[in-house]
């Protein structure tokens, strides 16, 4: 196989576009926003950028909830969790950050540790005011969390609705452990008041453009394992076993090897979109792990297309964008209709999401397009059965 | 406390039986002294003659004793210390002489007698003694109890004469055991008497028996310290049995309260494999129903709120199971065959009910109200049971077996049975599935809403009431299996039991986590549940 073929099938038209829209959003954004004064019309707010570095961590969020969806049929309801895991491991790491300038001025300890009247770091806190160490936890917890849980989960075949449960079960008690204080998260109030990240005011506009770079940089990146993933031979395995998978099973693949490893690879990327997140919004806790919260990011991919990655970017970002401006508008009541008739409408209505629904069109097209061409060819021969 | 709030009654009260028992003895001239210098202690101003006066006021036995000492605890007592004389205003604003009991005028120079924390201590279980002889039983009982806990070797005559009087058997018990306590903190008594006391209280066998022996003096004899020490550990063994019963107790009830959640839920994910993730809202709709009916009931006739959940109950039954029956017609019906669809879909419609309920009601919790025969509680030995917990689980209980006995027995309940076990077959046996379906939802539904009605007796009834229930329903249908109303049962007790059992050692938060990791762990050994169908039934 040439390389070039390699290549094409990495990134078939849709996918290209998609990176060069993206690579063009990522310099736009910062240039619009640093380069352009304020009083052009041309000039984004660095509300707007803060805004856009959270979509963006969120699009991550629903690529890999559509990568272990769309592609090998596991249905998720607790991605959630391990999207708050990774901000709690850099929440950590920014906490640690602080230093003496919180309002107890205890140089060790977060504030809400001197609150409660600890004298010493819990273990789990050392190393965390080392960057490549935090970094490394982003992915590492929520990687150990989905090998655990996927291990006893696919080994003994708990597949479909039953698998969606518990997980829904594992990120609440997740939320309940971290709503309390003994649990050294700062319970209620998560971890907040963040100054600095590597040097840099987190406050500051630069930083928050260089976020936004860093988280879209991050998207490609993860958008990129996606493709090679799923246009790879292991990614043809994963549709099989999410269309039979007991026939995949039968034909001597092993089905929950395949599950599990996409499973960690989709819980990493998880981890890592809310590690990009914490910094822009400034705050994480523990409503971060609310059952609500995984499944409104499931409802994203629904949106977009699953088992398209860019629909899943796409939905990401329409949804989040129209949560944006809806609830802060006089719309703001409305928007739980809106939402609840969205799972309902896009499930009844639109089961391929948009960007599934526009392939969907392509493909029959096409499809028409070559059957066509083959009767003017083959006059004589019988078509046969197109589907 | 309790003394304090029944001082207002006491006073009075005391006042008659004391005149007529009391007062009637030859001692009547004696009384009179003692009172008096019991009187004059209260004019120095001093806390520790105070202490001595109100020793002699109530040991004086004259009838107008409790009269003054309720005075003197209302900071209603006055002196004057010029003339020594002590007045009582009484609550009307009139002033006494204390003494006498005759109209009088207040000096100038009067003054509140005052009191310490001490001397309020003193004068409660003082009150108790004087109380001990209320013709109200209620009253004695609680006079009795107060004296036990105050252990005051000074109420042991009281006590006597309380207890030759007593005719109440239960009254009686407490006046004894209130005696032992008296006995064993006297120094006067000797060791048989502190050892029967000791026997005595071991038989109470509540907290504030083991208080009591705790406390005993280190200095006690051998034998009486022994004693004492068997006692407790006898009482401790006997707390712990109760305590665990209780603890049973609220396990059989949260099982209940899952029971009744998790039903219906079994009901439409057992016959139909549909994930109703708004099964949540139906019990909220349900519980909503409950307060729109007492609404009702409060603005037309006050007087049939008794009956407010009987009414209840059906229509919600009806209401409920209306939506569910519309909800599979419009929406899920549409989604047969795609789990994970129905799931999301059904988790907008929760999103649109809660909205719409909180458009509607508003976001606050609204008040539903306990019918008379809901509330209160019982002893039931050591342990208490409220009524609207006892009510739930025979509640649960009724529904279950009426579910039980309309699946076996109705026709509805055969076809419902026979689409769970072959569709197919079923559909080629003339029975219209799709209708089943739809009537099994609506059932599923109905149940959900009268669940509601029984939360709504202990739940706040908000919008998101249903939220609360909705994994922890889930978890017991996973857990006891699908399609099986037995494996409900005894997932949901199984669930609860284990819950509160965890609590004591866990903590609330952390029992709940527990539990939540065991069943992740045994949906993986049994991924099917406890009770699964087997056989073809299963990838069907």
């Amino acid at each position: 196989m040439s390389n070039a073929f390699r290549l094409t099938r990495l990134l078939d038209r849709g996918a290209a576009i998609f990176l060069v829209l993206l690579g063009a959003f990522a310099i736009a954004m910062p240039a619009l926003n640093l380069l352009v004064p304020a009083s052009s019309p041309l000039h984004v707010s660095t509300y707007l950028v803060a805004l856009f570095g959270k979509y963006i961590c969120y699009a991550i969020l629903a690529l890999s909830i559509d990568l272990i969806w769309g592609y090998a049929g596991i249905l998720s309801l607790g991605h959630g969790a391990f999207f708050a895991l990774g901000g709690y491991a850099m929440g950590m790491y920014l906490m640690r950050q602080i230093g003496a300038r919180g309002v107890y001025a205890n140089p060790v300890l977060p504030d809400f540790m001197v609150f409660l009247n600890w004298h010493a770091l819990p273990v789990y806190w050392y190393g965390f005011d080392w960057f490549p160490y935090a970094a490394l936890m982003v992915v590492l917890a929520p990687g150990a969390l989905a090998y655990v849980f996927g291990w006893f989960a696919f080994r003994s075949r708990v597949t479909g609705v039953y698998l969606s449960i518990i997980t829904q079960a594992m990120t609440f008690a997740l939320m309940l452990g971290f709503f309390r204080n003994n649990f050294g998260f700062g319970g209620n109030n998560g971890l907040t008041d963040f100054k600095d990240i590597l040097g840099f005011n987190v406050q500051a506009e630069t930083t928050r453009n260089a976020l936004l770079v860093c988280s879209c940089i991050a998207l490609a990146l993860a958008f990129l394992v996606c493709r090679f993933i799923v246009t790879s031979k292991f990614g043809k395995v994963l549709v099989a076993i999410r269309d039979a998978e007991s026939r995949a099973r039968f034909l001597g693949y092993r089905v929950e090897s395949y599950k599990l490893f996409v499973f960690v690879v989709s819980a990493c990327m998880a981890g890592i979109a809310g590690a990009l997140y914490v910094p822009q919004v400034g705050i994480i806790n523990p409503g971060e792990f609310a059952p609500g919260n995984s499944i409104e990011a499931v409802i994203w991919v629904a949106v977009g297309g699953r088992g398209t990655l860019t629909g899943a970017v796409l939905g990401a970002i329409l949804v989040n964008y129209a949560k944006t401006y809806f609830t802060s508008g006089i719309l703001a009541p409305y928007w739980l209709f809106m939402l609840g008739a969205l799972f309902i409408g896009v499930t009844l209505l639109l089961p391929r999401g948009i960007v599934g629904s526009i392939k969907y069109g392509l493909d029959r097209r096409a499809d028409t397009r070559a059957a066509a061409l083959e009767e003017d060819t083959r006059d004589d021969v019988a078509p046969v059965a197109a589907e | 406390m309790r003394i304090l709030s029944a001082v207002s009654f006491a006073v009075l009260l005391s006042l008659t039986v004391l005149a007529g028992s009391l007062a009637a003895s030859s001692a009547a001239s004696a009384q009179g002294a003692g009172l008096e210098q019991g009187l004059q202690k209260f004019t120095t101003d001093d806390f520790s003659d105070t202490s001595e006066g109100i020793g002699a006021v109530a040991a004086s036995g004259n009838p107008r004793a409790a009269d003054i000492l309720g005075a003197l605890q209302d900071g209603r007592l006055m002196f004057d210390a010029a003339s020594k004389t002590v007045f009582i205003k009484t609550a009307a604003g009139a002033v006494v002489n204390a003494a006498t009991g005759r109209p009088a005028m207040l000096p100038d120079s009067a003054d509140n007698v005052r009191l310490n924390n001490r001397l309020r201590g003193a004068l409660d279980a003082v009150m108790g003694t004087l109380t001990l002889l209320s013709p109200d039983p209620a009253k004695r009982l609680d006079a009795a109890q107060a004296v036990f806990k105050s252990r005051d070797p000074k109420t042991l005559p009281a006590l006597g004469t309380a207890l030759a009087r007593e005719k109440n058997s239960r009254i009686r018990r407490v006046l004894q055991e209130a005696r032992a306590a008296a006995i064993l903190s006297s120094d006067g008594a000797d060791d048989a008497a502190k050892v029967a006391a000791i026997a005595m209280i071991r038989d109470r066998g509540d907290q504030d028996s083991l208080a009591l022996l705790q406390s005993l003096p280190k200095d006690s004899p051998a034998n009486v310290r022994e004693a004492a020490s068997a006692a407790v550990a006898r009482i401790g063994r006997s707390l712990e049995m109760w305590s665990l019963l209780q603890n049973a107790w609220y396990g059989l009830s949260l099982g209940s309260v899952l029971l009744l959640a998790a039903i219906g839920l079994a009901i439409t994910f057992g016959v139909m494999g549909v994930i109703n993730m708004a099964h949540g809202e139906m019990v909220m709709l349900g519980a909503y129903v409950t307060f729109v009916v007492q609404q009702v009931i409060r603005a037309y006739d006050p007087s049939l709120f008794g009956y407010s959940l009987i009414v209840a109950i059906p229509l919600a039954f009806v209401v409920t199971g209306a939506a569910g029956v519309l909800i599979e017609r419009s929406i899920i019906r549409f989604l047969y065959g795609r789990p994970l669809e129905t799931l999301l879909a059904t988790w907008g419609l929760s999103l649109i009910l809660q909205q719409l309920v909180r458009t509607i009601f508003g976001p606050t919790n609204k008040d539903v109200g306990n019918p008379s025969w809901m509330s209160g509680a019982f002893d039931l030995g050591g342990m208490t049971i409220t009524y609207n917990r006892l009510w739930i689980i025979v509640f649960a209980m009724i529904v279950f077996v009426a579910l039980l006995a309309m699946l076996r027995f109705i026709r509805l309940g055969l076809e419902m049975r026979a689409v769970t076990q072959n569709r197919a077959m079923a559909a080629a046996m003339g029975i219209r599935t799709a209708r089943i379906d739809a009537l099994t939802f609506g059932l599923g539904s109905g149940i959900a809403g009268i669940a509601g009605v029984a939360l709504s007796q202990i739940d706040n009834v908000s919008p998101n009431l249903g939220q609360g229930y909705i994994i922890d329903s889930f978890l017991v249908v996973v857990f006891g299996g699908v399609g099986n109303l037995w494996g409900t049962l005894v997932g949901a007790l199984t669930l609860g039991v284990a819950n509160k059992f965890l609590e004591p050692f866990a903590g609330a938060v952390l029992g709940k986590i527990a539990i939540l990791v065991f069943i992740i762990l045994f949906i993986q050994k049994r991924p099917r549940g406890m009770f699964a169908l087997k056989g073809r039934a299963v990838e069907a």
